[in-house]
């Protein structure tokens, strides 16, 4: 690989050009041809610049040189979009990977997108952006056909080049057939699509677009932007969530050489060019604040939560009479799951960029939502929306923390008192503090199986967060799910798949032990009580490929686990092997095996990457990850005491995906991560007796398990 | 206290003058404007920052520059000489041994180190030599076959 290859990955990085209007971002492009392009309903959350409602959700731009430009508003957070959505587009126009370039994430260029999580870019706007590549081939076969002399249906496309098929050497390129002209198509209907047999690229595994810039160093985050006059501020983080300032005595910094203070309400700010020199001021400003009485901490806040929950909302449909389920069951068995806060943690803390010059503004933003910064800024500035403009480059990972921007609105604060470009980097502490945790929940499962194996009763009940991941996809004839009242003290948001983790571990943990109980094999009990063909077919797959057989007795010793669950439409199954050492409680996961059913998938090193991705991620969230905390009180502040898994830890890692290119693309972001912890709680139950009902499984917590083993 | 500090820098060489205390990575990502050296912690837990110092990875963050005086410093933008990636580079970006891409300079220096004092090292020794430079995407059985692989291609190059 050499710099050429580096050259194209880039060159979708531009950002000279600044369009504030659909008019000025035409003009911007020149000639050749533009596809603007509405599938579905419009945006439903959106205003499109300029306050107008957009009248279509994709661009595309084929220049007078034949290359190929998408727009998106869609941010690279390392999951890969500007690979998948790249290698999609490509495919669809049968041009050359290399002649495509990305545009993403630019509320100026690009047009408007809800944000960029819940595992949406590949289902929802992949199809938007083939049906648009689908239109401008079309229109070019059209212009091929006029040009050559040529009947549609006798022209086919290669890497860019239009030809007849009865006579290869009677030919033309794309770039032939865009010079000189301008031409918008505004499309209301979706156009027909490549379909499974006429992909060349959909389907194939391709290396990531962004490796070269990334290995260099090159890749720019928001914290390596530079501007004239930019200084770095470093804010003052509260003692606690809660508490109010009372004074402030800045005098020790604030105008000394190079050193400014600034201050918005609570906000407070060191400004100097250098950022380590902002950051060691800070411990010379002299504040007092008022701190709330902690109510809970990290040990008492699931008692909290359950003494506190007040009349809980039944969630989805319930099924039958719990009574019933109650009177059919042979054992009822009553249980409770919990789960604590855990931080997201990506490597990147949140930084962002804000420069005002004269009526405009624009803010560089580590952030999955930049068109949703967008909007916030505009109203909290009462600024007309076409002159803010948000940016979000290369992002250090997000994970759902950084669906939350409060470091762009803390940072455009600042600059706007400062009157100078600022950048705001929080430091690892101010990241666990900001941080939209993952919240804390309680799980309370009653549930009933009848002499047959067959589960009659299901009553589960939710306190601390939200129900996704609850609805059961076993068949259960009577079943509910509860949601009872949260109260949180640290600020708590979406963790990748949120909800879901907590849901899945408890209702996995708990599908495991009425399968001990029922005398039947992990495996045969799902079998038996999950009817979905389509996740028989990933449960058997998973197994087939982890080696699963039923074990003469329970718990086997062999340290094997097995979890499922159901995730923004995908069935997910996850087997495991663990190793536990008793004396210390540690535990080492050897082998894990993910079986998912994603539809169509378009590139698979990339959901093989997304794969191994959650299943690291999960081995946190399952064995040492939670937030210490004393009311609004956030104790963690760095690696040493929040610790992250490490390369040690990793086990062999397989995925098995189930061959369904004829179904709708699904996303794999969030799926494999859902069963981690269920599917380790279970895996060390076999390995050892002791059954936990919390996670993280710390060797604290394994050896309390084990001392209690009957 | 200002002081003038000198050093190479990518086989370049360069002055500072600015407090000795502050650490290195500060000077590299601002007075410098080499942005491909990374913060993710300041308490070197994370090897974000790492660098290679005289042959040694470092962690930027909690190096005083003032240590640098004379030593010989390289970043990851010094890696790749004449347009032409480093082995380590290249079989990073072949594994996709990457995605967010934060943590890949560091990762990418401290195997550049690792392989410099043992350029034959077994699994075992590449997985306790990465240990704790920390990637949050899992990234992880890909940078220990980048690094295996490296450790081959630069065998043959020796």
């Amino acid at each position: 690989m050499n710099e050429d290859k580096l050259q194209v990955a880039e060159r979708g990085r531009d950002e000279s050009q600044y369009p504030v209007s659909r008019r000025e971002f035409l003009q911007g492009l020149g000639g050749g041809v533009v596809i603007l392009f509405a599938v579905g309903d419009p945006p439903a959350t959106g205003q499109g610049r300029g306050g107008q409602r957009p009248d279509f959700n994709a661009y595309l731009h084929i220049g007078e040189d034949g290359r190929v430009t998408c727009f998106t508003g869609k941010v690279e957070l390392g999951q890969g979009p500007m690979t998948s959505l790249a290698q999609t587009l490509a495919d669809e126009l049968d041009v050359s990977l290399d002649s495509v370039d990305m545009v993403m994430a630019d509320t100026a260029r690009c047009p408007f997108d809800a944000g960029t999580w819940g595992s949406t870019t590949t289902p929802q706007f992949g199809p938007i952006l083939r049906a648009a590549g689908a239109e401008a081939r079309a229109v070019l076969i059209g212009l091929a056909a006029v040009r050559l002399k040529v009947p549609k249906d006798r022209l086919a496309v290669k890497d860019g080049v239009v030809f007849d098929k009865t006579q290869e050497s009677r030919k033309v390129t794309y770039a032939q057939l865009t010079k000189g002209k301008k031409i918008e198509r505004h499309l209301e209907s979706a156009p027909k699509i490549k379909t499974v047999g006429q992909y060349n690229l959909i389907g194939k595994p391709i290396n990531r677009l962004d490796a070269v810039q990334k290995v260099t160093g090159r890749a720019k985050y928001a914290g390596d932007i530079r501007l004239d006059g930019m200084v770095y501020a470093k804010v003052l983080r509260p003692p606690s969530h809660g508490a109010k300032l009372k004074s402030l005595d800045a005098s020790a910094v604030d105008g000394q050489e190079g050193f400014q203070v600034v201050r918005d309400g609570d906000l407070v700010a060191v400004l100097h060019k250098y950022p380590d020199l902002a950051e060691q001021a800070l411990s010379k400003l002299k504040v007092d604040y008022d701190i709330p009485e902690p109510r809970f901490d990290d040990k008492t806040v699931f008692d909290y939560f359950i003494k506190n929950a007040g009349n809980g909302r039944v969630n989805g449909k319930p099924a039958g009479n719990l009574d019933t389920g109650a009177r059919l069951a042979k054992e009822v068995v009553e249980q409770t799951y919990l789960n604590g806060y855990v931080a997201h943690a990506p490597m990147e803390p949140h930084t962002a960029v804000a420069h005002f010059e004269g009526n405009k503004l624009t803010v560089w933003a580590s952030t999955q939502t930049p068109f949703g910064c967008q909007r916030q800024l505009t109203s909290d500035l009462g600024m007309p929306s076409e002159n803010v403009r948000v940016i979000a480059p290369f992002v250090g990972g997000g994970f759902g923390g950084k669906i939350n921007y409060d470091q762009a609105i803390q940072v455009v604060k600042i600059a706007k008192i400062a009157k100078k470009p600022v950048q705001l980097a929080w430091s690892r502490a101010d990241e666990f503090f900001y941080d939209t945790h993952r919240p804390a929940a309680a799980v309370k499962i009653k549930s009933g199986v009848d002499a047959s194996g067959k589960i009659v009763l299901w009553d589960y009940s939710i306190y601390g967060m939200g129900g996704r991941g609850a609805s059961l996809f076993y068949d259960v004839p009577h079943n509910r799910v509860t949601i009872y009242q949260r109260h949180h003290l640290l600020k708590t948001g979406a963790w990748r798949a949120p909800d879901n983790n907590t849901n899945s571990f408890a209702r996995e943990s708990h599908i495991d032990l009425m399968a001990a109980r029922a005398g039947i094999d992990p495996l045969d009990f799902r079998l038996r009580n999950i009817k979905d063909e389509k996740f028989q077919r990933v449960l058997k797959a998973g197994a087939d490929k982890f080696g699963w057989t039923p074990a003469k007795k329970s718990p086997s010793g062999r340290g094997y686990g097995m979890a499922c669950g159901f995730d923004v439409g995908v069935p997910v199954v996850l087997f495991a092997e663990v190793k536990v050492n008793e004396r210390s409680g540690a535990i080492q996961v050897k082998r894990v095996v993910c079986a998912q059913d994603l539809g169509l998938v378009i590139n698979p090193e990339g959901v093989t990457l997304q794969v191994e991705g959650c299943i690291t991620m999960g081995l946190g969230y399952a064995l040492t990850e939670e937030v210490n905390f004393a009311g609004g009180v956030v104790r963690d502040e760095n690696f040493d005491t929040y610790e992250l898994p490490g390369f040690s830890w990793v086990p062999e890692i397989e995925s098995v995906l189930i061959d369904a290119d004829d179904e709708p693309s699904k996303g794999a972001g969030e799926p494999a991560i859902i069963c981690m912890g269920g599917v380790l709680v279970n895996a060390v139950y076999d390995a050892t007796g002791a059954r936990l009902r919390q996670i993280p499984m710390t060797p604290e917590r394994v050896k309390q398990a084990l001392a209690k083993r009957a | 206290m200002n002081e003038n500090i000198s050093f190479t820098l990518n086989d370049k060489a360069v002055s500072v003058n600015t407090d000795g205390e502050r650490p290195l990575l500060w000077v590299l990502r601002t007075d410098l404007g080499l942005t491909g050296t990374k913060y993710g912690c300041g308490k070197a837990l994370c090897g974000a920052c790492t660098v290679i110092m005289d042959g040694m990875a470092v962690r930027s963050c909690v190096i005083p520059v003032s240590n640098v005086e004379g030593r010989k410093i390289l970043t990851i933008e010094g890696l790749a000489k004449n347009g032409k990636l480093h082995p380590i580079q290249e079989a990073f970006a072949k594994h996709d041994a990457l995605q967010c891409g934060f943590c890949t300079p560091g990762m990418i220096l401290n195997a550049y180190s690792l392989l410099s004092s043992n350029p034959e090292p077994s699994r075992q020794e590449i997985i306790d030599g990465m240990e704790y430079n920390l990637c949050r995407c899992g990234a992880h059985t890909r940078i220990i076959r980048a690094i295996e692989e490296a450790a081959q291609e630069m065998k043959g190059a020796r």
